[in-house]
């Protein structure tokens, strides 16, 4: 399938911009304003809000190919700006009141940058099961409290969408999504973030207070927006961050090895080999992430066909496979670059995409998935046709 | 044990429900009511041995699980 070039072009002018940047970003582990102020020019946050809301009314698979494009420059922008993405796709497809979609065409109007508390202390990173409990007021208002072990871009975003149960009697995953606009949200940070890769993400714990009207929660049970939109949008967005690595070590790769045989022509570098199988587990990761895209955006929203079993199971498949190919992409590269790979002043520096590509197995554990697909495989149905 | 009464003790067993299963109602939403989605997965093998069924793929969604009268009504369109 064919993006549209000029959104291409849109990504890549925030992309070169970000890589730029991408250095220092990692090594001060600082929010990466330069490259976000580029997206915000770009107008590239209001991108999946319908175009009557101000949006653009882009599909998951093209905003997919924006994410590899720009975590192709910063993987840390890559990964806030997927999130970003997925906070909306969850707005766009299930706020279905008047106050939801004038909060989407203020998010479009303002680029408005969106992040979330999904995770709680109290449970780990169990999303679908919280604590803290919506608690709502005579007068029509709510409060609700609730200690996040981590909120990436909690301090940069404008707008919060976070998860709690329904009522302080509703069972742990009865939930809601509630959204706080940040004159009625508080944040107290409750720990710093320092970790190996996605340091520009700056993800630290918080204990967010909301008090806000009951018209900013969700008119939709957490369960479905979960299960229908935002479990298969993260998936496939991340999946497409990180597929931008293992393009960028790719590149790397092709450019290091051609460099080596514009020196011996007539000699083909043993390298070369190695580049080849490189860009074999390329393409099929590619190709995974990409046909992943255009089937969610195949399905009608609200189907039946987002609640089977087969489309959960394909999309736990989608982030386990991705989340292992970044890194096996990642290790071939190192191999093909050698030490120029892993020094650290050479254009060919592996060190930020190493630490980069490891997050992906342990940003919503790979285990936790796995776990979740194996009660789903006691039940799955014959797979022949 | 009429089917009703086998599916109650199913869920019991079963479900984990913030609620007594043999008297929640019919029509009560199970998941509201606390059954997580690996619940129903046990929930879903469990009736499966105790009626000596198999649920074809296109019951196997969440809305099939969703309340006793949902499964009832799944098995019961299964036995015939």
């Amino acid at each position: 399938m064919r993006i549209d070039p000029e959104l291409i072009q849109r990504a890549k002018a925030v992309a070169a911009g970000a890589a730029e940047h991408a250095s220092s970003v990692d090594t001060e582990g600082r929010f990466p304003q330069e490259a976000m102020d580029a997206v915000r020019e770009q107008r590239l946050l209001g991108l999946l809000i319908p175009t009557e809301l101000g949006g653009e009314g882009r599909t998951i698979r093209e905003v997919g190919a924006v994410c590899e494009v720009i975590a192709g420059g910063c993987g840390s922008t890559g990964m806030i700006f997927a999130m970003h993405h997925n906070q909306i796709a969850g707005l766009v497809r299930h706020g279905d009141t008047d106050a939801f979609r004038e909060r989407c065409r203020r998010i479009a109007e303002g680029q408005l940058l969106v992040a979330s508390a999904t995770t709680e202390i109290s449970t780990g990173g169990d999303t679908r099961s919280s604590t803290c409990a919506v608690e709502p007021a005579e007068d029509g208002s709510f409060t609700l409290v609730k200690n996040a072990p981590v909120i990436s871009y909690g301090d940069y975003a404008d707008l919060l969408l976070l998860t709690a149960r329904a009522n302080p009697e509703a069972a742990a995953n009865d939930q809601v999504l509630v959204f706080a606009e940040k004159d009625t949200l508080t944040l107290e940070p409750t720990n710093d973030w320092d970790t190996m890769g996605f340091r520009g993400t700056c993800s630290p714990g918080f204990i967010a207070t909301v008090h806000a009207s009951q018209d900013a929660i969700l008119p939709v049970p957490f369960a479905t927006i979960s299960a229908h939109t935002m479990l298969p949008a993260s998936h496939i967005l991340w999946s497409s961050v990180w597929l931008g690595l293992a393009l960028t070590a790719a590149e790397k790769c092709r450019t290091f090895v051609q460099h080596a045989a514009r020196r011996t022509p007539g000699v083909t570098p043993p390298s070369a080999s190695r580049l080849a199988e490189l860009n074999i587990a390329v393409d099929s990761f590619a190709a995974r992430v990409h046909q992943a895209a255009e089937e969610f955006d195949s399905i009608e929203p609200g189907s039946d066909e987002l609640e089977r079993m087969g489309f959960a199971l394909a999309m736990n498949g989608l982030k386990i496979a991705s989340s292992t190919a970044v890194v096996d992409v990642v290790n071939r590269a190192m191999l093909i670059l050698g030490i120029a790979g892993y020094r650290n002043n050479t254009p060919y520096s592996m060190s930020r995409l190493l630490r980069d590509a490891h997050g992906a197995e342990v940003m919503v554990n790979n285990d936790r998935i796995l776990l979740n697909s194996a009660s789903m495989e006691l039940v799955r149905r014959s797979r022949t046709p | 044990m009429t089917s009703e009464e086998t599916i109650r003790d199913v869920l019991s067993q079963h479900a984990k429900l913030g609620v007594d299963a043999t008297t929640i109602g019919a029509d009560d939403d199970l998941y509201a009511a606390g059954m997580t989605s690996h619940a129903s997965v046990n929930v879903m093998l469990a009736l499966e041995d105790a009626f000596d069924i198999e649920f074809p793929e296109e019951l196997l969604r969440r809305q099939t699980f969703a309340s006793v009268s949902a499964i009832r009504e799944a098995v019961e369109g299964l036995a015939q």
